[in-house]
């Protein structure tokens, strides 16, 4: 191997861990948050990514109606949970989020979609397309279920998760896409040779991991968040609502998911059902980092990452048993480090 | 002991259905499914629900088991019936190698590690030459009787079911013996099964190699059944799958995972062959459908369907009373021994920079109450942890009986005659009170797994529970023998714990806050009950905070404060110690 190749691997491994890191640190926070192991991470991705290039390539995206659907579905949820005491305010304020704002988004799509629109409407109305999806689906799939336990949660989440890949089938067919680069252009330094693409993704990451560490530390809804990640009884005794924690917390994801999807799918072709593994392997980085850990889930994400590219170079065969494999001895560390603590479940 | 009749109706109706005039072969083909589907959910029933280890890995043991017999029966000619016990062999020890990794894992890491080294495995599966990579093998020969060969769905069907009906069984004459409270008491955490010599890491791997052999076993029917095996029902899907089938079902019932298994099963296919009729053309509708009525499913019954089904029945008692005269062999009590049975020696621990105890030292005579009291935060809780190995001290020692017993576990301490009470209750809610009590004696029994699942431990059960009922009614308690744990007001709750510890016949009880909501009569009962155990040779140790209790009781009291002894002697010397009034009640300024 010469010193090109390996640069050249190792630049691909950190494109690619650095998606990782994004999903990794939204499987994070949600679970932080809100005891979800988030399965259908992988399906905000494929949602961003495949509704990004539909709407680039003049197509009406499914996933605008799908947002028109689950805000029906929310509505009423809303209307049913509150049904005792049902007042004005409420039902308006249920009805602009879950039914209005969606129909305009609709209306936008239909618009837009007809005359191939520039690239940075098309990210605009994906993102807000796939997160108004994750926030509706907290409300209808994962709200009720919030006081049950984590394998129940689970299992609803595995649910949501096949919902999805079916729908994205429906919606986008099983022929792979791939969408416009988000920034065209590149220059070499040496012998790497840096797409406006991959810049990007490096940017975008830093900044969400920035952004994450300062919403968390300085903002008061990210205190109350990790306030409800710590201790979900206690945040609601000093008045944080739960279910707008989750929301956001969803709402986050989401949003982090179609960003990584818009990210990857210039650089690969995505189909309905890729989002699954990507996700997965978000997951690995995010169980190195125990689950509680940002940076330590963003340096995992990049060994994650590099090991793929590495893998895929070497023993393309094996990449995928590797990248999964990797996780044996982090575990291993793990258990052997963890002290032997006491939990309560339940 | 649940009656055995239901399993016996349900054994006929099973042996009856492919004799029903008219039976749709394709129905029989579905039943196989769910046997073998049964199969693996039982194993996540014991793991899952029962264990609390929640596991996405069962998939790869099936897939163990079915590459076993494959590669076994096609490549070197065995009979299926010589690769049974080897596809059961190597799930149970890959199990093991996965498990020495796995189970350790605490919360949350073991679903994901379990998720993860099943998504390994699979890509295995797909890889590897000798497993025929993503094309599997084929040809697989059929089981055969003789020259009876089990060609069709219909013949195989015994196999599978017989197979489903002896596992439950196992299953369930192992969950109600000693092994099974050790497993049942693992889900609420360690500490509480610790303190009585159960060793979790061996329980926890114990239910672990007990659900992949299931899983071994479903795998080798998979493969006779369908003769060929490739990668796909091995998947990381597949795993998930199985973990849902038990999550519907009802995760804690072992009947919960055969009815889960036919609820998923059926309504797929229900999906699978009514949904294109309905809404025609499109592809995976019946994914999206499948989904969604998974989430309306749990929403509805998040405890699963099982359990829902069964708050229809009539509920029954089901106790008889423990035959009491069966004795437990008692601890020897050498008349000899040194009175001095417990001494503590400059006992500090501390956490980062606070000290919590402070070189305490003290000791307990034979036949003695002593009373630790002080302020909350003094140190009280964290005392009872070093003594009783749950926490370990950072310098001083303890012994027992002149033994230093300064870094051994729990089990260990136990073991020396110490048992204790915990300051928040730590019973399991859903076992009954004897069941609860039982798992104190569980030192005392010797029955293994294996006897218990074969029913060969039933005098040495019967025992543990005799003693486990005298102890119950030694507290009063014994008109609430056979009620759940869960269902005890808080200060009963407290009382059964200390008739758990009495179990272990200790020669000292260690009792944290006893007599914390008790009702006035209770606590003159249990004041009681404590001095004729130190009338009968046991010394008591005890952490209280009602005076009036401790003052009457105690035959010396210890006091704390911030970590320090203040002051000993005897009550009423303590009464007017200048230092413990300025302790409990401030000095004025």
């Amino acid at each position: 191997m010469n010193t090109t190749i390996m640069l050249f691997l190792l630049q691909d491994g950190i494109t690619n861990g650095a998606i990782y890191a994004l999903l990794g640190l939204a499987l994070v926070l949600v679970f932080a948050v809100t005891r979800v192991i988030l399965i259908p991470q992988g399906e905000f991705v494929t949602y961003g990514a495949l509704t990004y290039a539909s709407l680039a390539a003049g197509q009406m995206p499914g996933t605008a109606k799908l947002a028109l659907a689950l805000g029906i579905g929310a509505f009423a949820f809303d209307l049913f949970a509150a049904r005792k005491a049902l007042h004005g305010r409420l039902i308006l304020r249920s009805i602009v989020t879950n039914i209005v704002l969606p129909a305009i988004v609709l209306a936008l799509t239909v618009y837009f979609a007809a005359q191939k629109p520039p690239v940075a409407v098309c990210i605009a109305l994906s993102l807000v397309i796939v997160a108004m999806i994750g926030l509706f689906l907290y409300r209808i799939a994962f709200q009720p279920l919030a006081h049950t336990s984590v394998l129940v949660l689970l299992i609803a989440s595995v649910g949501v998760h096949l919902a999805l890949q079916g729908l994205g089938l429906l919606f986008f067919g099983a022929e792979g896409q791939r969408g416009p680069a988000v920034l065209s252009g590149s220059f070499t330094a040496g012998a790497l040779r840096f797409t406006g693409q991959s810049i990007t993704v490096y940017g975008i990451t830093i900044a969400f991991i920035v952004g994450l560490w300062l919403f968390f530390g300085l903002t008061l809804y990210g205190k109350a968040l990790r306030a409800t990640a710590v201790n979900r009884l206690g945040a609601r005794l000093v008045g944080i609502r739960t279910t707008l924690s989750g929301q956001i917390a969803f709402l986050l994801a989401s949003v982090i998911g179609a960003l990584s999807g818009i990210m990857i799918v210039p650089i690969t072709t995505l189909y309905y059902d890729s989002g699954f593994l990507i996700g997965l392997k978000g997951f690995v980085a995010a169980i190195i980092g125990g689950l509680v850990s940002y940076p330590l889930t963003a340096v995992a994400a990049l060994v994650v990452g590099i090991v793929e590219a590495f893998s895929s170079f070497y023993a393309s065969n094996y990449k995928e048993v590797i990248v999964f494999m990797l996780l044996i001895p982090v575990l291993l560390l793990r258990s052997l480090a963890a002290p032997a603590v006491e939990e309560e479940k339940d | 002991m649940q009656s055995r009749l239901p399993i016996l109706i349900f054994a006929l109706i099973m042996a009856a259905i492919p004799f029903v005039p008219g039976m749709p072969p394709f129905w029989i083909v579905l039943l196989d499914n769910i046997g073998l589907a049964a199969l693996v959910a039982m194993g996540l029933v014991l793991l899952t629900g029962v264990g609390g280890l929640t596991s996405f890995g069962q998939a790869a043991f099936v897939g163990f088991g079915a590459y076993t017999t494959a590669v076994l029966s096609t490549a070197y000619g065995m009979s299926p019936w010589l690769t049974l016990p080897m596809s059961l062999v190597v799930s149970g020890l890959l199990a093991v190698l996965l498990g020495l990794v796995t189970v350790r894992l605490s919360g949350h890491y073991l679903p994901l590690g379990t998720l993860a080294w099943g998504l390994g495995l699979f890509y295995l599966f797909s890889k590897l030459e000798f497993l025929g990579r993503n094309d599997g093998i084929s040809a697989i020969p059929p089981l055969s009787i003789g020259s009876f060969k089990m060609l069709s769905p219909g013949s195989i069907y015994y196999a599978i079911w017989v197979a489903v009906i002896v596992s439950a069984l196992l299953t369930m004459n192992l969950l109600d013996s000693r092994t099974g409270r050790a497993i049942r008491a693992l889900r609420r955490g360690h500490v509480a099964a610790e303190a009585f010599g159960v060793h979790t890491p061996r329980a926890k791997m114990l239910v672990f190699i007990h659900a992949a052999v299931l899983a071994g076993l479903s795998g080798w029917l998979y493969a006779h059944l369908q003769r060929a095996v490739n990668p796909t029902p091995f998947g990381a899907q597949a795993g998930i799958e199985y973990l849902f089938i038990a999550v519907v079902g009802g995760a804690g019932y072992v009947w919960g995972g055969v009815l889960g298994a036919a609820l998923v099963v059926v309504l797929k296919e229900v999906l699978q062959s009514y949904l294109p009729l309905i809404l025609p053309g499109s592809g995976q509708v019946e994914t999206i459908v499948f989904g969604i009525m998974l989430v309306a499913l749990l929403q509805l019954a998040p405890g699963g369907v099982w359990p829902w089904l069964m708050s229809f029945l009539p509920q029954r008692t089901n106790g008889k009373k423990p035959d009491t005269s069966l004795k437990l062999e008692q601890r020897t009590r050498s008349p000899g021994q040194s009175s001095v049975l417990l001494q503590v020696e400059k006992a500090r621990k501390q956490f980062g920079g606070v000290v919590a105890v402070n070189n305490v030292s003290f000791d307990v005579q034979a036949r003695e109450i002593v009373a630790l009291i002080g302020p909350n935060g003094a140190g009280k809780s964290t005392t009872f942890n070093l003594i009783t190995g749950v926490l370990s001290a950072s310098s001083g020692s303890i012994s027992v009986l002149g033994n230093k017993v300064d870094r051994a576990p729990p089990q260990e301490i136990v073991k020396l005659g110490i048992s204790r009470t915990f300051q928040h209750v730590k019973l399991v809610p859903d076992m009954t009170v004897l069941e609860n009590v039982a798992i104190g004696a569980h030192l005392r029994g010797h029955s293994g797994p294996i006897s218990s699942m074969l029913r060969l431990d039933r005098a040495d059960e019967a025992k543990l529970l005799a003693e486990a009922a005298r102890q119950i009614e030694r507290v009063g308690l014994g008109d609430q023998m056979h009620h759940l744990a869960g269902s005890l007001s808080l200060g009963q709750q407290r009382i059964v714990e200390i008739a758990r510890a009495l179990c272990v016949d200790p020669m000292l009880l260690l009792l944290d806050e006893p007599a914390a909501g008790l009702r006035h009569m209770e606590k003159q009962q249990l004041a009681t009950l404590l001095r004729e155990l130190r009338d009968g040779g046991m010394s008591v140790l005890l952490v209280e905070h009602d005076m009036g209790f401790v003052m009457n009781l105690a035959d010396r009291i210890v006091v704390l404060d911030f970590g320090t002894k203040i002051a000993e002697g005897t009550p009423a010397t303590i009464k007017t110690n200048p230092e413990v009034i300025k302790a409990y009640l401030g000095v004025a300024a």
